[in-house]
């Protein structure tokens, strides 16, 4: 491990704006919740109101996991439960950036050859991941006691976060030693975090229903960080699971690192064919090559999810049933639907702000075609610009959309009622195409900052999340195209919002396809 | 050897002047390019013209502007300033039509890493509109490649080797080739030489080299181009560019010599104890030897011109401040 202080230099020098930002984003977002629940609550009782309803809310549960009481602190934990997934993946896109993505471009040779150690590189990654996940724990931690809250439910609260951030560090550690690609790593590890959402998510829903598959929460490591139940139990026994998770994938890391080659992965590369077949002749053929493998992995991971979903849809009916009073409370507050309606709403929802991360990743993939020098060789055939961008936006527009519909009839057929939720699904559609032309813009028009198509789902996320709590005005909360899709089956479908999203979308990836056929290539 | 070349070359601009498409037997005519990136101007006026059929050598330091021009040639970027055919037309405007009749081997090149060599030159030979299935396989064959390999385990040496299979297979008018013998091993370095040898003996293709090698342009080149910060220091044949170099010439004299220093043409003159030594133009070496041989001759070494020198020249001159 020699060399790990001076590459732990080299990463704080190569990350030093995006780390301080999402340390200070991620470990500040509780006191926002925070501030925002003290302004919501002028007395006790609209409080209790509050989290009595929000408690029994499935489609809550499902997002943020269970609201285990009605303190303050608690609210906040509960309502702050899907930023350790957010945690995760900035943890786990961090450790692959300076791990695999460093070897796959060649520089970890550079490195290993000067006074290096072989394991130098991937502690380097994990001390800056991990010390970064102490310092949003640490905020968290400080920041709460500042505001009055109890001592040990803050420590609690900020080892939820800080642990959320080592679990995915160490998992990110294992999938950077199996490819070779850093894209396959990354697609490992965020799978990960992804089943590790569900399963939380199917086991809390379960819970506050019948309870049956209760026990699925305890098979996701952000399930085990969120057992401790800060300012409720202040559970330790969980947190030591997510420490020895932590400290098991790190050392399962370190040794299939020492048994592999620099470079290679473990899952060695074996001979293909010496022709190409028929299909692979034309733009749209290679961009079948391209990007089957994520539509593959996004159709069968939203199947699954919709399976759990609709499982899970089975004990929210159960609840309606038992507490007549929540469910008349609930629907005043959802509108006119009923409780399993909000829940589908609910759940669609997610799905669409997951899938337009898909639509962003297909079209991105242009970019990334560009900057390898891919770009250049197709564009030096017969192929014009065009027909190259239409291969590679035909599955950023159609991927999202089976992968939605295959959520929606998944989740309905379990359910047992397919229409309505497909119908829901198939309702976001053109939000989620919104982004994806944006990000066509931005390829087009400025491609050095291509990379901010992320931030859009990231805005649309953080007006999800707390747009509504802090009460946003209308506008900033029309922002978000996701604002405008009408939330199907909670409520009724109208035609307007669609088609207007529709030609905004056609009428900006059109703009961006023009600017793209005026530029360099590459620029 | 490029005596012979250049016959042939010669000849196919007699016989088949109508394949450039009404350029009048040149393939690519560029004059004064101009392209900038910001602040930067990469071509300052650059000048690049390749006769149908010949093989032409690009030269140039790292840096040089070798491939922005070659990228504007392929319509990929658009220039600034200047005017730039290819073929008889407009490589931004008729991109896709002029790409039929060309291929592309760029410098670095990279594939798809799950892509195999053999799935990688089908799909570029099909995207330019075809390829020879027994050309394919036979320098498959002569470039000792395993097109059974995923595109990740390759070498740079093999990406190169794929990227010239997939060129070369293509039945096409002009080839662009972008440093492409960087990588390769000296056993497949020849065979690439003889593979454009080959090329050339056909004499209907244009082949535009940009290349380091000087061995390698000697060998190929009929005519090349020399540049530097973004414009063209020198063009013509290699015996015209030879003719620019200097001789460089060591004797020991009977008596003193004092004519030497006012010939025009004589350079970086020393003597001591009877000796001098001196480069010499070619302009400057008959009277510079009529003077040495006035003095009275003991020994005489002369070193001929080399290209060498004349890159050396080109290439390390500095310029705008910008040292090399």
């Amino acid at each position: 491990m020699t060399g790990t202080g001076r590459l732990v230099r080299l990463i704080l020098r190569r990350d030093r704006v995006v780390l301080p930002i999402w340390v200070l984003l991620l470990g500040l977002l509780p006191q926002l919740y925070l501030a925002g629940f003290q302004k919501l609550f002028t007395t006790d009782a609209e409080r209790l109101e509050y989290a009595h309803v929000s408690g029994a809310n499935a489609g809550f549960a499902g997002l943020y996991g269970p609201l285990s009481g009605d303190s303050l602190g608690e609210l906040v934990v509960w309502r702050s439960g899907f930023v350790p997934v957010m945690i995760g993946l900035a943890a786990l896109l961090t450790v692959i950036r300076h791990t695999r993505a460093e070897e796959e471009a060649g520089r970890s040779d550079l490195l290993r050859a000067t006074v290096v150690g072989r394991w130098a590189q991937l502690a380097a990654a994990l001390l800056v991941t991990m010390l970064s996940g102490l310092m949003i724990g640490l905020l968290v931690t400080g920041s709460m006691i500042g505001a009055g809250e109890p001592r040990e439910g803050s420590i609690a609260f900020g080892a939820l976060f800080t642990l959320s951030a080592w679990l995915f560090a160490g998992v990110a550690a294992i999938a950077a030693q199996l490819t070779t690609s850093s894209r396959g790593a990354r697609m490992t590890a965020v799978l990960v975090l992804g089943i590790s959402f569900v399963l939380r998510m199917g086991g809390d829903i379960s819970a506050i229903g019948d309870g049956r598959l209760a026990w699925l929460s305890w098979l996701s490591p952000l399930g085990w960080a969120q057992k401790i139940i800060p300012y409720g139990e202040d559970n330790w026994a969980p947190a030591v699971i997510a420490l020895l998770g932590t400290v098991m994938a790190v050392a399962v890391a370190g040794v299939l690192l020492a048994r592999r080659d620099l470079g290679a992965g473990l899952l060695a590369s074996r001979l293909g064919p010496a022709h190409a077949g028929a299909g692979l002749s034309s733009p749209l053929g290679l961009a079948w090559r391209l990007h089957r493998g994520l539509l593959l992995g996004w159709t069968a991971g939203f199947a699954a999810l919709g399976v759990v979903f609709g499982g899970v849809g089975t004990s929210v009916v159960q609840l309606a049933a038992t507490s007549n009073e929540v469910a008349d409370t609930f629907s005043k507050i959802g509108g006119s639907g009923s409780i399993t309606d909000a829940y589908f709403a609910s759940t669609t929802g997610i799905c669409a702000l997951v899938v337009s991360l898909y639509a962003i990743q297909a079209t991105l993939r242009m970019r990334d075609e560009e900057q390898n020098g891919h770009a250049e060789l197709i564009l030096g055939t017969a192929v014009g610009r065009t027909s190259w961008a239409a291969g590679h936006l035909l599955f950023a527009l159609l991927g999202p959309a089976v992968a939605m519909a295959v959520q929606g009839a998944a989740a309905g057929l379990t359910f047992g009622d397919p229409g309505p939720v497909l119908g829901a699904a198939l309702a976001q559609l053109p939000a989620i195409w919104v982004l994806g032309a944006v990000t066509v813009l931005l390829v087009g028009a400025v491609p050095r900052f291509a990379a901010v198509a992320w931030g859009t789902v990231a805005v649309s996320l953080l007006i999800l999340l707390v747009g509504p709590l802090l009460e946003f005005p209308q506008w900033a909360m029309d922002v978000s195209p996701f604002t405008h899709v009408p939330q199907l089956p909670a409520a009724s479908f109208s035609a307007v919002p669609e088609i207007v999203l529709i030609l905004i979308a056609v009428l900006i990836a059109a703009t961006g396809l023009a600017a793209l056929r005026r530029r360099d290539i590459p620029a | 050897m490029s005596e012979l070349a250049r016959k042939s070359a010669s000849s196919a601009r007699h016989v088949e002047p109508e394949r450039s498409g009404g350029g009048g037997g040149t393939a690519i005519d560029a004059e004064g390019l101009i392209k900038r990136f910001g602040k930067v101007t990469a071509l300052d006026g650059l000048d690049l013209t390749v006769r149908t059929g010949e093989v032409h050598g690009f030269l140039g330091p790292n840096g040089a502007g070798k491939t922005t021009t070659i990228r504007i040639l392929l319509g990929l970027m658009r220039n600034d300033g200047g005017s730039v055919r290819l073929l008889g037309g407009d490589p931004w405007a008729d991109a896709t039509k002029l790409h039929r009749r060309l291929a592309y081997v760029p410098g670095d090149v990279t594939f798809w890493p799950n892509l195999t060599g053999g799935e990688v030159i089908d799909l570029l030979g099909r995207l330019r509109g075809g390829l020879d299935p027994r050309r394919r396989d036979d320098l498959i064959e002569r470039f000792e490649l395993d097109p059974r390999k995923k595109s990740r385990t390759y070498s740079k040496g093999n990406r190169q080797k794929v990227a010239l299979i997939a060129a070369l297979a293509s039945d096409v008018e002009l080839l662009m080739l972008d440093e492409p013998t960087s990588g390769l091993d000296p056993l497949m370095e020849e065979v690439f030489r003889e593979v454009i040898l080959q090329e050339k003996s056909r004499g209907d293709r244009t082949v535009l080299l940009s290349s380091h090698i000087l061995a390698e342009v000697e060998a190929l080149c009929d005519r090349l181009t020399i540049i530097r910060d973004g414009r063209s220091v020198e063009t013509g044949t290699l015996d015209d560019l030879r003719h620019l170099t200097r001789t460089t010439i060591r004797a020991e004299l009977t008596g003193p010599v004092d004519s030497l220093a006012g010939i025009a043409g004589v350079h970086d003159l020393t003597s001591a104890d009877g000796r001098v030594a001196f480069d010499v133009d070619a302009d400057g070496l008959e009277p510079a030897l009529r003077s040495l041989v006035t003095a009275g001759v003991r020994s005489l070494v002369s070193q001929p011109p080399s290209l060498e020198e004349l890159f050396l020249r080109h290439y390390t001159r500095t310029g705008n401040g910008s040292p090399r």
